[in-house]
Formats: C-alpha cells, sequence, structure tokens
C-alpha cells in the first residue's frame, strides 16, 4: 500500500457541515487558533483594566477612590495572574502555535483535531472558573500572583475563602487544556511535516513554539502539584505547606507545613514560564525581522541551538526568586551563576537579530516597527535582569519597584510587542484583508514611548526604595515628593497606553471589512504559510497536493535570484546557476512563468 | 538521524528534496503513540515532584510514619494481574489468533476496576483506625498519592471502555489494535509508578 503521509491523511480532517460545526465546535487549527486568541484577548483586557485601575490608585491616591486596599490586591493577583497565565501562554502557544505549526510544517491539520477543539473549550472552561471568582464569597484571591502560603489561606487575606479554591481549580482545568494542546503541537511538529521539510528547515516560530511547548509540559506539572497540595490544605485541613499560625489570637488546626516548598514547586515551574512566553515571542520575531529586512536570519543553526539552550538551562535557575526567602549562600551562588550563564545564548539571539538587519533592505512596515521596538524592550528588561540574578543586587532592590519595571519589560511589553508585530505580520493571511499601515504605526508609537515612559522611571523608583505591593506610599522619609509625583506620571502615562490599545482594536475590527484585499503574500515572505492556494487558507489548508519543501525558509536577497525571496517550495531546478547570476531580463520573465 | 547530527544540519547550503514522504527525522511509529509517551514523561514528573515533595516534608518535625495497611499487598497484586492480562491482550492483538482476546482485554479493566476498589477500602480501613486525611502529613500524602494515582486510572479506563465497547460489539480486533497497545504501555507505566509509591510508602 502506497505512504500516505500523516500531514495528507484524509480521514483526520472532519470537515464542518453547519455553521456551528464550522465556528464554534470546529476541529480546523485555523479557527481554534483564532478562538483562542480572541479569549485570550479578551481575558487580557480585563487584567489591563485592573492595571488601570491599581496605577489609578498609586498616581492618585486620595482622588479617586476606586478601589479599597483589599481590592487593590486583588487586582494585583489577577492583573498577573491573567496576564502571565491566561493571555500570554494561551495567545502565543494556542493562538500562534495553533494557527501557524500545521502551516508551517505543510501539513493539513493538527495530528489530533478532535483533541486541539478540546483544549480550546477546556482552556474557556478554566478562564470562565478564573472569572467566577469575581462574583463569590470575598471576591478573587489578593495573595499575589505566586499564591504563597499561609498568607493566601489566611482570614486577613481577601479572596481566602472562594477566590483562591477557584484560581487553583481554574490553574489546575488549565493545565489539563495546556496539555492536550501541547501534545498536539509537538507531536504534528515531529510527524506531520511535509515531504522534504527536515528539522532544520523549520521556520524559528516553529521551533519556538516547539521548544516553549516541551517546556511548559515538562514545567506546568510543578504547578499542578503545588495546586493539588495547596487545595488540600485548603479544603480539607492538611498540612503540606501550612505551617502552624495563630490567626487573630486563635491557633489554626494547620501544623507543620512548608511554605517554601511551595515556593520552590511554584518557581519551578515560574521560571521556565518566563520562557514559555520567550521563546514563542524569539521565533516570531526572528521570522518578522527577517521578512522585512529581505535578508535571511543571522546564525539560523545558532538561534535554534540558543534556543534549545534557553529552554533546558531554563529549569536550573528558578531560585533566583527566591534569594529573599533565605537559602544556604552556595545555592545562592549556584542559581546566580546559571541565571548569568542563560544570558549568554539570550545575548547572542539578540547579537543574531541585530545582525539580520545589518545591511538589510530594511521595509518600515508596522510588523517591522513592532519587531525592531522589541528589540530595544528586551535589550532593556535582559540587562536588569543580570543585575537582579546577584544575590547581593537582589535582595535590596527585590522588595522595590526595580523588580516591577524589570519584569514588565522583559516579559510584559516585549512578548507584547511581539504579539503586535505578529498579528500585524500574519493578519493579511488570517482574514485575506490589509490593515490600516497609518493606524497601525501611530498604535506603534503610542505603545512603544508610552510604555518607556511607564517603565524607566519606574526603574528609578526602585532605586529610592520605594516598595512595591503598596496600596498607598504614604508620607515617610525616604520617599520624596518627586517619587510622588514621578509615580502621578507613570499613571498618566498607563492610561495614554491603555487607551492607544483602542487604536489596535479599532484598526483590526476596521480592517476586516473595510482593509484592502490582501495579496496571496503581500510580504514576500519564504516559509510556507504564504504559499497557501487560497488566502485566507480553506480548511485543509494545501488543496490536493500537500507542498514540497526544497529549502529552509529564509532564503532572501539570494543574488541571481529572480525575486528577493525564494519560496520554500521552489525547486531548485527554477534557481538560476551561477552562470546566470547576470541574469537576462526576458530568460528571467520566461524562468518566472515556470 | 541523529539528534546531533539533525541539528548539525546546515539546511541553508543543501537544496533539493530530502527524504522520502515520511517526515525525516520521524517516530517509526503511531503518532498516538508519540502523544502517549510525550504524556507519560508529563504523568512522570507529576509523580517525581510529589515523591520530592514528600522527601523534603518528611524531613519536618511533625511527621509520624503512617503503617500502611496489609491491604495493598493484595490490591498490588490485583493491578499486577491487570497488566500481565493487558500484555497478553496485547501479545494476541500481534498474532494471527485473536481467541481469548476480549477475556484478557476486558479481564485486564476489570481488574484495574478491583484495584481501585481495593484502594477505596483501604481508605476505609484507615478511616475506622482513626487516621484522617490531615491527622498527620504521611496520612495526608498516603491519601494524596494513592488519590492521584487512581485519577491517572480512572483516565485509562475511559479509553479502556470505549475499546471493550467496540469489542463487545462485534468490532474486528484489528480495529482495536493501537489501543490495545497504548492500554497495554500505560498500565505498565502505572503499575511502575504504583510499586515505586508503595515502596516509598512503606519504607519512610
Amino acid at each position: 500500500m502506497a505512504y500516505v503521509p500523516l500531514a495528507d491523511q484524509e480521514q483526520e480532517l472532519h470537515h464542518p457541515h453547519s455553521w456551528v460545526t464550522k465556528y464554534v465546535w470546529s476541529q480546523d487549527h485555523k479557527v481554534i487558533a483564532i478562538q483562542y486568541a480572541v479569549t485570550a484577548i479578551a481575558v487580557g483586557v480585563v487584567a489591563l483594566v485592573l492595571s488601570l485601575m491599581m496605577r489609578m490608585q498609586l498616581g492618585f491616591p486620595e482622588t479617586f477612590n476606586l478601589i479599597d486596599p483589599s481590592e487593590y490586591y486583588q487586582a494585583v493577583t489577577m492583573h498577573g495572574m491573567i496576564m502571565v497565565v491566561y493571555l500570554l501562554t494561551a495567545l502565543f502557544m494556542g493562538g500562534f502555535g495553533n494557527y501557524l505549526i500545521p502551516l508551517m510544517c505543510g501539513s493539513r491539520d493538527m495530528v489530533f483535531p478532535f483533541m486541539n477543539m478540546l483544549s480550546y473549550w477546556v482552556y474557556l472552561l478554566s478562564v470562565l472558573i478564573l472569572m467566577a471568582s469575581f462574583f463569590v464569597g470575598e471576591g478573587p484571591t489578593g495573595g499575589g500572583w505566586t499564591l504563597y502560603p499561609p498568607q493566601t489561606n489566611l482570614a486577613g487575606t481577601p479572596g481566602h475563602d472562594s477566590g483562591i479554591v477557584l484560581m487553583l481549580i481554574s490553574l489546575a482545568v488549565f493545565i489539563v487544556a495546556f496539555t492536550m494542546g501541547g501534545l498536539n503541537y509537538v507531536v504534528t511538529t515531529l510527524q506531520s511535516r511535509c515531504r522534504g521539510l527536515t528539522m532544520m528547515r523549520l521556520p524559528l516560530s516553529v521551533w519556538g513554539i516547539f521548544v516553549a511547548t516541551c517546556l511548559a509540559l515538562f514545567a506546568f506539572p510543578a504547578l499542578l502539584v503545588a495546586a493539588i497540595m495547596m487545595l488540600f490544605d485548603t479544603l480539607l485541613g492538611t498540612s503540606f505547606f501550612m505551617p502552624a499560625v495563630i490567626e487573630s489570637g486563635t491557633p489554626l488546626d494547620h501544623n507543620g507545613g512548608s511554605p517554601v516548598l511551595f515556593q520552590h514547586l511554584f518557581w519551578f515551574f515560574g521560571h521556565p514560564e518566563v520562557y514559555i512566553v520567550a521563546l514563542p515571542a524569539f521565533g516570531l520575531v526572528s521570522d518578522v525581522l527577517s521578512v522585512h529586512a529581505r535578508k535571511n536570519i543571522f546564525g539560523y543553526r545558532m538561534m535554534v541551538w540558543a534556543i534549545i539552550a534557553i529552554g533546558a538551562l531554563s529549569f536550573i535557575v528558578w531560585a533566583h526568586h527566591m534569594y529573599v526567602s533565605g537559602m544556604h549562600p552556595y545555592f545562592g551562588f549556584f542559581f546566580a551563576t546559571t541565571t548569568l550563564i542563560i544570558a549568554v545564548p539570550t545575548a547572542l539571539k539578540v547579537y543574531n537579530w541585530v545582525l539580520t538587519l545589518y545591511e538589510g533592505d530594511i521595509r518600515l512596515n508596522a510588523p517591522m516597527y513592532f519587531a525592531i521596538g522589541f528589540i530595544f524592550t528586551f535589550i532593556h528588561g535582559g540587562l536588569t535582569g543580570l543585575f537582579l540574578g546577584n544575590v547581593i543586587i537582589d535582595l535590596p532592590l527585590s522588595d522595590t519597584y526595580f523588580v516591577v519595571a524589570h519584569f514588565h519589560m522583559v516579559m510584559g511589553v516585549s512578548p507584547v510587542l511581539v504579539v503586535f508585530a505578529a498579528i500585524y505580520h500574519w493578519y493579511p493571511k488570517i482574514t485575506g484583508r490589509m490593515f490600516h499601515e497609518g493606524m497601525a504605526k501611530l498604535h506603534f508609537w503610542c505603545t512603544f514611548l508610552g510604555t518607556y515612559a511607564i517603565y524607566l522611571p519606574m526603574h528609578y523608583l526602585g532605586f529610592l526604595g520605594v516598595p512595591r505591593r503598596y496600596y498607598a506610599l504614604g508620607t515617610t522619609d525616604f520617599i520624596p515628593q518627586s517619587a510622588q509625583d514621578l509615580n502621578t506620571a507613570i499613571t498618566i502615562a498607563a492610561l495614554f497606553v491603555g487607551a492607544s490599545q483602542l487604536l489596535f482594536f479599532s484598526n483590526m475590527l476596521w480592517s476586516l471589512r473595510n482593509g484592502k484585499k490582501a495579496d496571496p503574500n503581500p510580504w514576500g515572505a519564504a516559509s510556507l504559510e504564504w504559499q497557501t492556494a487560497e488566502t485566507p487558507p480553506i480548511h485543509g489548508n494545501w488543496g490536493a497536493e500537500l507542498p514540497t519543501v526544497y529549502r529552509w525558509a529564509y532564503d532572501y536577497s539570494v543574488p541571481g535570484a529572480h525575486k528577493d525571496f525564494i519560496p520554500q517550495n521552489t525547486p531548485e531546478s527554477i534557481e538560476p546557476t551561477m552562470d546566470e547570476q547576470h541574469f537576462d531580463p526576458d530568460l528571467d520573465k520566461s524562468k518566472a512563468d515556470l | 538521524m541523529s539528534l546531533l547530527k539533525t541539528l548539525g544540519d546546515k539546511s541553508w547550503e543543501r537544496k533539493g528534496i530530502i527524504g522520502g514522504l515520511k517526515p525525516v527525522g520521524a517516530f517509526d511509529t503511531a503518532p498516538e503513540k508519540v502523544a502517549l509517551v510525550f504524556f507519560l514523561v508529563v504523568a512522570s514528573v507529576v509523580f517525581s515532584l510529589f515523591t520530592v515533595s514528600y522527601f523534603i516534608r518528611m524531613e519536618l518535625p511533625d511527621w509520624t510514619p503512617l503503617a500502611d495497611p496489609a491491604k495493598l499487598w493484595l490490591n498490588t497484586g490485583l493491578l499486577a494481574i491487570s497488566s500481565v492480562l493487558f500484555q497478553w491482550a496485547r501479545n494476541i492483538s500481534s498474532s494471527t489468533s485473536t481467541r481469548n482476546i476480549k477475556t484478557a482485554f476486558i479481564g485486564g479493566g476489570v481488574f484495574a476496576i478491583l484495584f481501585i476498589a481495593g484502594q477505596l477500602s483501604a481508605w476505609q480501613d484507615l478511616n475506622n483506625a482513626g487516621h484522617y486525611i490531615a491527622s498527620n502529613p504521611a496520612n495526608s500524602f498516603f491519601y494524596l498519592f494513592t488519590a492521584v494515582h487512581a485519577v491517572h486510572l480512572l483516565g485509562g479506563l475511559w479509553v479502556w471502555s470505549k475499546s471493550s465497547i467496540k469489542l463487545l460489539s462485534g468490532s474486528e480486533p484489528k480495529e482495536v489494535r493501537l489501543s490495545i497497545q497504548l492500554c497495554t504501555l500505560y498500565w505498565h507505566f502505572l503499575l511502575i509508578v504504583w510499586l515505586v509509591l508503595f515502596a516509598v510508602l512503606s519504607n519512610t
């Protein structure tokens, strides 16, 4: 019997027969990707609004009184958890992973379409459970996004009754959803590539998502274990993490648990989580930079190695989040060293992005604005990470706004800029329409400059020693009035950046109907997803035959080629020989017609 | 192609078709099996982290070891028989004669159900003896380990029940061959996990 590639097995397609199976219970990876993305962005908007409420409180503490101290802590907690897990992880993996992996692999769909669909609906369930915590009992948990016991379980912490329970259940459900999706991404990448597409011919987007998925599959279990044990502590009265505590003069039933054990489990997940978000962003931005610089990505092989090295190293740095919890100095030394080592492959990637731009034929399209903006913010956030990776510098800075500024630059602003770059870049393929270029560029400048106006001064506040996690700073000797004024300015910038996201949403919605009809390959990209016969691609992606791949995904500005890019599915017989490099335009035309 | 050779490929130099229709570097097995192996690694991480937590927690002064019920030996035997029956079903599914395949496959699941019932009975005995879940961290871990293990087994039983229904409703054994192979692998894994957990619980 003739071999039928897994990528091409017809019975796996489950063609939709009704509106419901096409748009609701869809098993098409592209529809599921959009469902993931819309849900993630919607819940991200909730987190954005929470952050603006916090900033209003910090910038104008005596003026608005929108939230009380308990609600402030609830907002901090929900903002952090939503942004990191329910927005960024879901968007990069469920959104971009779902859309791009089968297309970039030349496959018709994910390997397990039903499980892929289930993954989205279980993810939605986890989001709904989390959102439900706003409406029950005292509201959501206010124990901070790290959910440290015993604080989260004590009566003084808002949401200690139902809020923390719903948060933990929601996280467990999210992990189940992610595992179903993650197995799909990994198996599709390994088993369902089209003919000729070797692993080292994959675009870096796929590499980034693939390695990040492996990280997530191995790191989320730590969060699951922590969540289950903490649920036992909360609901069944066990003492895995809960120590002996006297609450309002009354001893609680718990005894002897180890809060530090929870911290280890949490950060064993928590640090790889940084790279679960960062690695897909690295991959996507590499492709955007290469396409719009009309140049192959510099050091492709090193970029792949760096992604793998960063992924592996991310599992042995977790305790740098716990320096202030206290540890043996040798452990501190070990984790500081591994933290600094991880900067090496990361820096390598930054150099390669910059060298990709060097002498490129740069097209300053809107996606490129965001991609270049990412390089700035990532260098900025990465360098402050080197400060905090050292124990002796981390200790005084750990509880200040310096840390807030650092992690927002490196894993807030930077990945979000890549999200925007990627959405603008692939929007024509996803929707078949072009977006409004001017509005997109205005969106970039508002976001890029606005976020700098927020986070640069925040580093200074940190150096002053202004503590984070405070509802109001009040009057103290070490916080001058200028710091209060700076807080006001930061809030104004935050409100400006928040409002400017309306440019993005209105552009996306307006362009859906009114945007110019997009060419199948408007940027002249070489990777497979741009070579589909239909734009947007139809269900099954490739028509009668799967593509065959003859080259890597970065053949840009090849000397002597007819165009400044050669698609991956172009046979080498159509390439010019070295002798033909000073080519004849007529000959050139006839070859192009081939 | 070895991993190092794969990662050392200078893909910018090599043009043309590499490999046949099967993707270069893909595992030569069903995708379901690849997914299951990845899932087993994920589950191994879960059980490993529970076990590490157990060892860290037992160092703290309030730890009182729990005398595990003798019933657990019987339960272990039930799970081992379950695993053996699945292996038998797997062997039959690969051979030309498919006699006894229903007995072996369905029997494997039934013994797994008996194992879970046995674990519940062990819980009941502990409860009756006053060893409640929150009395001591050793107790808490006993209930936690057995519960998480049973939940994994229940997941397997869901797949087993679907295939059993197919077999009983007259499907050809070759139609459920893959399912039988995957169930067997999963059952062996859960038997090994249980043996490790049992050893940890019994010896500390």
